[in-house]
């Protein structure tokens, strides 16, 4: 059995070995979130032919501000069907951070698999005026900021500084989209060019239509395996060398938006610059928030992709874009890439809160 | 656990049906700051924050943390959210330990809060969901008949409920924290408040409270470094366990879940437990309505099933003469910020192992249980804490 590659942190190392989701669309009327996961947790235990019994340990990430009821992740649970009963927990926050929840718990030994999930229906209700309500209550969201703008000022800032201009956001969603017409589980994928792009009509200015992400319905699961474990389940698992997360305030006045100073502090920790990136996904729901992420992680910034990193090659959130999910989807796709043989070397960033308040960053490896 | 773990630090808010004295923010900042003090530290020597609360809708603001983050000190640190139904103030601390036991933290801040004044917790559980038959009670509605099904299964007589409200409210007496000081109390006093979802009486159920919780966690080292500093002991973590299943099936047994029973046991193994009545000097139990304290004690493995009541019946569970006292500070019945209820019941057992509990603490205690329950009797977290190093 080859050996894993020693982790960073934590005492085991601990792997992707599956990763599935959900087709990513604008609007699934037809399925509920369970419907909407139970080919989805089908898919990532069929892969490595296992069952529900196989699993260690589970953990999910939703909110319930999109079904717009209490315990949305309660009724979910029954897409795994946890009979007998299961070691189980449930984060409020993006599923990458369920992902890492599940890497702590497989440290210490005593279990040596983990399944976990994230799903978001974007269709339910207004988006604009939900995201809203994640604002501070008292002082911003009395004043409905929607992401779209909040995303604005932070473009904005950037042209201000002269770190972008408008062509590089249009080169991002360009380069995005053209790759997604290799990502059958892509939502928004065509082939024109930044010249075309730059001809439509701002939606918050300096934002236009290319430069935000599409609103949809998804769901992504996970497993992970630890040890010996992981080489019985995965020729190739992806291993999770490095992984971290870190918050920023959320006062957006007293952040400098153009840059990431928790996805730094996260890379730094992960290890990002200890080898060669072959593979970035990036969580950046709109197209300047690349820029950002590229420096904060000391890549190069290379909005039309020419660089010896591929940014993205799954098309990125501004492809497909379900909330809840969309960070361990970049997991997924980054680690799908170590199993499938095609690198050796990957970066998943995942994120939170308004304009990149919370970030996590995690390099993953071949053996 | 690869490392050892230990409560080094624990702060709590004043519980009020309204706390109009402060924001969300200065809710949680109170116990974060009491909790940070009673360990010796502050904020620039936490490594990572876990806070945790029941659903957002309970005071009307999404994923709160985000806005929550500085005034926690966690601005520049790991953050982690758990929300994981009624059970979530246990599951937090839980997950708050294992950033130690896994040996990736010294020290880590762990919170849970609700201020259920912000809006309508009843409303809040109560919004119908497509092809889901609508509730409309809260949780007492959905509770009520799950007691009526105990009371015909155990054959209990119908003032055992009564007897655990006064009691718990006799207990809440002793804790200044608790919100429901009821001095008057007494087997007529609940008798003749209204029954509000039979069988259970107005007095029979949790109050809805604003209130925050939270501790310290440290590593054997962080433990150490915190005793020398303020002369306190730790409370050590001996065992700790999460379990779900599935809100409804066929043939789910409600009254007596396996889940929790699948729960006691993995956290009795860990801590050497085999008799809990016997091994245990007190326990922390989430009981939101009178009768679920019978109920987990049958479903804990204090008594063999259907005998819970009797034990109720006779005090055993009374600070008062009680072999087994439970809910010393006053429970769920007397102080309920739903998403803390858990982390109190956490929480009060590092109190009274530590030996720090006042005017409610037990005496000699060496070893105890804290449990929290949530969604359709269906999550359970638990954790023994002791004062000896495991």
């Amino acid at each position: 059995m080859p050996a894993a590659p020693a982790p960073r942190q934590g005492r085991r190392p601990v792997a992707v070995v599956s990763f599935a989701q959900a087709p990513n669309v604008r609007r699934d009327t037809a399925h509920n979130e369970v419907e909407l996961l139970l080919p989805v947790i089908g898919e990532v235990l069929g892969n490595l032919g296992i069952t529900k019994d196989d699993i260690g340990f589970i953990c999910s990430g939703s909110t319930d501000y999109l079904i717009g009821g209490p315990f949305s992740f309660v009724a979910a649970l029954d897409a795994v069907g946890v009979w007998p009963p299961k070691s189980e927990s449930h984060v409020e926050m993006d599923a990458a951070w369920a992902l890492y929840e599940a890497w702590v718990r497989l440290q210490e030994g005593d279990v040596d698999t983990a399944l976990v999930y994230g799903f978001g229906k974007s269709s339910m209700g207004d988006l604009g005026k939900i995201l809203a309500l994640q604002l501070d209550p008292y002082v911003m969201a009395p004043l409905w900021p929607d992401p779209v703008s909040l995303a604005a000022l932070q473009a904005r800032a950037l042209l201000d500084h002269g770190l972008a201009t408008e062509r590089d956001f249009a080169e991002v969603a360009a380069r995005s989209r053209r790759s997604a017409l290799d990502n059958p589980k892509a939502q928004v994928a065509y082939d024109r060019s930044a010249d075309d792009l730059l001809g439509e009509d701002y939606v918050v200015a300096p934002l236009r239509r290319h430069a935000l992400p599409p609103l949809t319905d998804g769901a992504a699961a996970v497993m992970l395996a630890a040890g010996d474990r992981a080489f019985e389940l995965c020729e190739r698992p992806a291993w999770i060398t490095g992984i971290d997360h870190r918050v920023e305030t959320h006062a957006l006045g007293a952040r400098d938006l153009t840059s990431s100073p928790s996805t730094a502090k996260a890379a730094e920790v992960a290890g990002v610059s200890a080898g060669p990136v072959e593979v970035v996904e990036l969580h950046a729901p709109f197209a300047p928030q690349e820029l950002v992420l590229c420096r904060a992680l000391g890549l190069p910034v290379d909005p039309t992709g020419a660089g010896s990193t591929s940014v993205n090659p799954s098309g990125g959130p501004l492809a497909a874009n379900a909330l809840m999910a969309g960070g361990l989807i970049r997991i997924g796709e980054a680690a799908a890439r170590i199993i499938d043989g095609r690198v050796s070397r990957v970066v998943a960033h995942a994120t939170s809160g308004p304009v990149l308040q919370q970030n996590l960053v995690a390099v993953l490896e071949g053996a | 656990m690869a490392e050892r773990c230990a409560v080094i630090g624990v702060g709590q808010t004043k519980c009020a049906s309204k706390r109009l004295d402060v924001s969300v923010a200065g809710l949680v900042r109170e116990a974060a700051l009491r909790a940070l003090d009673d360990a010796g530290l502050t904020f620039a020597d936490i490594d990572a924050v876990v806070i945790g609360k029941a659903p957002d809708m309970f005071e009307g603001v999404m994923m709160p943390e985000l806005y929550l983050a500085p005034a926690l000190g966690a601005v520049g640190k790991p953050m982690l959210r758990v929300h994981t139904a009624g059970s979530v103030g246990g599951s937090t601390a839980l997950v708050a330990a294992h950033l130690v036991t896994a040996g990736i933290h010294q020290r880590v801040l762990t919170v849970a809060f609700e201020k259920q004044s912000d809006s309508d917790a009843m409303w809040a559980l109560s919004v119908p969901q497509p092809f889901a038959a609508p509730l409309l009670a809260g949780a007492g509605g959905y509770f009520a008949p799950i007691i009526r099904a105990y009371m015909r299964r155990s054959g209990a007589p119908d003032h055992v409920g009564m007897k655990v409200a006064v009691k718990d409210r006799l207990h809440a007496l002793k804790n200044p924290y608790a919100h429901l000081h009821l001095p008057d109390i007494s087997m007529k006093v609940v008798e003749d408040s209204v029954v509000i979802w039979d069988p259970l009486h107005y007095l029979e159920s949790c109050p809805s409270s604003d209130g925050a919780a939270a501790m310290v966690l440290g590593s054997e080292q962080a433990a150490a470094a915190s005793q020398a500093a303020t002369g306190r002991r730790p409370a050590w973590v001996h065992g700790m366990a999460m379990r779900s299943e599935p809100t409804m099936f066929a043939g789910r047994d409600q009254v007596n879940p396996q889940a929790g029973r699948d729960c006691a046991a993995d956290v009795y193994r860990q801590a050497g437990v085999t008799k809990p009545r016997a091994d245990f000097d007190c326990a922390e139990v989430y009981v939101p309505f009178s009768w679920y304290e019978p109920m987990w004690l049958e479903n804990l493995g204090f008594c063999e099933e259907g005998q819970g009541w009797r034990l109720t019946d006779e005090g055993a569970t009374s600070m008062d003469g009680g072999d087994i006292p439970w809910n010393c500070s006053g429970g769920v019945l007397s102080s309920n910020p739903i998403g803390a209820s858990g982390m109190l019941r956490f929480l009060e057992v590092a109190l009274q192992v530590r030996g720090e509990a006042g005017e409610h603490q037990v005496d000699g205690v060496r070893r105890a249980l804290g449990q929290a329950y949530g969604g359709g009797s269906q999550f359970f977290a638990m954790w023994v804490l002791g004062t000896e190093k495991p």
